[in-house]
């Protein structure tokens, strides 16, 4: 049962959508495992569906064949185990950053704990993501870094057993995207959660994954490949830059993307 | 595939707003301190006269005209001055009370606004909780909406007859009219902003599980405080002016009445003042409104 390498388990999973034109198919036979503190990234060209699957994971939706098991148990729906970033951070405007943490530490904790301890919760995630002088702040008086940063420690104060998120540094710029990439990396090493990520960034994909799960063009998607990335950690991303095993993986990547995958995307084009 | 392609616009639109609202922040908080008080003086001159004139040539234009008609009339229309004039000695005791059919315009105006705002409170009981669960599930909207859709468009006033047959009195009947007449645009404003609250934000109920009790007060309440306000600002506006039409059919103290009363006293002078005094008092509410709809809507909601 405790079996650590089926932590997350997507079997034949396939997805359709009712559209205006009629079932659009989305997603077809995915297979997946992810082990117990594993770092997965989801990568494709647009519309390949990444989003699609990770929402699968997260019980956002349902898919219309195949299951999907979390810790052995069916994902029927979305839940705090299953924590989410949002793509473009979705925190609550009128709430500040202290509180839109605190709603989701509340909602997790709140049976076992007390509001003191519920607080130092929200203000220990805060303070991993380094927004404590934040905290006070609502999300419209901080930057887009800021946001993405309290999305990311609304999903760790919930502690949950898998972090999922959805191109979470995309909107940012490159530096603010590298600098908290390495934050993510740190944190992970430190919390050893299991993430799933989706990303359309192969430099983001190789740094971060344990292995790089690359999808087929849409429609009717599928995984087209997948890619162990046998760097040691904690990784440093200067380091990394002239590392034969990083560069032969980007190579990889690359060539499953623009070569291999390309044709379907000139044609869209 | 439908993620994905709904996740772009949005991607490209939290790009902008950070980027625009870090550079306009700091900008905003310093300048009008630091900078007021200088260009002040020799520059804002000019703009000062265009607020300033515009408005006056218009009342100009509204009180020359007015002069003409009443110097061409034969039926002893007042001009600007004699009803000036009036006006002081209407509002010299405006809270005199002589016998029910004889008040001053004070009492006039309470009694109209005591009706608005019991007609109007019970509409905002009614209509805003109905306009959540209409906008809440989908069930509920599909049975009402087609009798909304009837009903809305018949005019306050045809509502009348049938409050002085159920609450057999003049003052039911008119609470009962300015009732009707706000409880739609309450109901429908309520109702769309809840539909339209953000699929990001009930995502993240869902993810968090949250309950019924929480979503309703941490995101579905927040988000639709601003819809909502916009339908009590219809609502208020229409009350306003439904209530004249429905006291002057009903009688009684108000200041719908009173225009009728003078009517039949042909005093035609507090006729014209109470135009201006219904003018103002709606003008007041709409601005007391519109500055507590600002006071609760959040720039992100704004968009």
């Amino acid at each position: 049962m405790n079996d650590d390498s089926k932590y997350i388990a997507i079997e034949g999973v396939e997805q359709r959508f009712k559209t205006a034109k009629g079932s659009f198919l989305a997603l077809r036979d995915i297979h997946l495992n992810v082990a117990k503190g594993e770092f997965i990234t989801l990568i494709g060209h647009s519309g390949c569906g990444k989003s699609t699957l990770l929402n699968l994971i997260a019980g956002l939706t349902t898919p219309t064949q195949g299951v999907l098991l979390c810790a052995n148990r069916e994902i029927k729906g979305p839940g705090p185990e299953r924590a989410v970033v949002f793509q473009n951070h979705s925190l609550l405007p009128w709430l500040t950053c202290h509180e839109n943490v605190y709603l989701a530490v509340e909602r997790v904790f709140a049976a076992t704990e007390n509001k003191a301890q519920l607080k130092a919760r929200t203000e220990a995630a805060l303070a991993l993501v380094g927004l404590t002088p934040a905290a006070q702040k609502r999300p419209g008086e901080i930057s887009g870094g800021m946001k993405q940063r309290v999305g990311i420690a609304r999903a760790l104060s919930m502690e949950p057993k898998v972090l999922l998120m959805d191109e979470p540094f995309g909107a940012l710029d490159a530096l603010t995207r590298a600098k908290l990439q390495d934050e993510l990396l740190a944190i992970v090493q430190k919390t050893r959660s299991t993430v799933v990520m989706v990303t359309h960034d192969v430099d983001e994909a190789v740094l971060l994954s344990d292995r790089i799960v690359m999808l087929t063009n849409g429609p009717a998607a599928t995984i087209g490949e997948v890619l162990a990335v046998d760097i040691q950690r904690p990784r440093n991303r200067v380091a990394l830059a002239e590392d034969p095993v990083y560069v032969h993986a980007r190579k990889a990547v690359i060539d499953f993307l623009y070569t291999r995958q390309a044709h379907v995307e000139k044609v869209a084009a | 595939m439908v993620s994905a392609v709904f996740h772009s616009p949005l991607e490209a639109h939290a790009a902008l707003p950070p980027a625009a609202k870090a550079v306009a922040r700091p900008v905003a908080t310093a300048a009008p301190v630091a900078l007021q008080p200088m260009p002040r003086v020799p520059r804002d001159f000019r703009a000062v006269w265009l607020r300033v004139l515009p408005p006056v040539l218009g009342f100009a234009l509204l009180v020359l005209v007015w002069e003409l008609v009443a110097l061409k009339s034969t039926t002893g229309f007042p001009s600007p001055l004699a009803t000036w004039q009036q006006a002081l000695t209407v509002f010299s005791d405006p809270f005199y009370s002589k016998g029910p059919n004889d008040q001053g315009v004070g009492w006039n105006v309470l009694s109209s606004l005591q009706r608005v705002a019991l007609g109007f409170g019970l509409a905002a009981a009614v209509g805003i909780p109905a306009g959540f669960a209409i906008g809440r599930f989908e069930f509920l909207s599909r049975m009402f909406n087609p009798l909304i859709s009837l009903l809305r468009p018949v005019s306050p006033l045809a509502w009348l007859p049938i409050g002085l047959l159920v609450f057999k009195g003049a003052n039911p009947a008119a609470i009962w009219t300015i009732f009707i007449c706000s409880i739609w645009p309450m109901i429908i404003n309520t109702a769309v902003g809840v539909q339209r609250v953000p699929s990001d934000y009930m995502n993240v109920a869902r993810v968090l599980n949250l309950s019924e009790w929480k979503i309703f007060t941490k995101i579905l309440f927040p988000a639709v405080l601003p819809y909502m306000l916009t339908g009590v600002r219809l609502a208020v506006g229409t009350a306003w002016l439904v209530i004249v039409a429905a006291e002057m059919l009903t009688g009684g103290v108000g200041i719908g009445f009173w225009v009728w009363d003078e009517w039949n006293n042909l005093n035609v002078a507090n006729i014209i003042i109470a135009i201006f005094v219904i003018g103002i008092v709606g003008l007041v509410l709409e601005f007391a409104l519109v500055k507590i709809a600002t006071a609760f809507t959040f720039e992100e909601v704004k968009q």
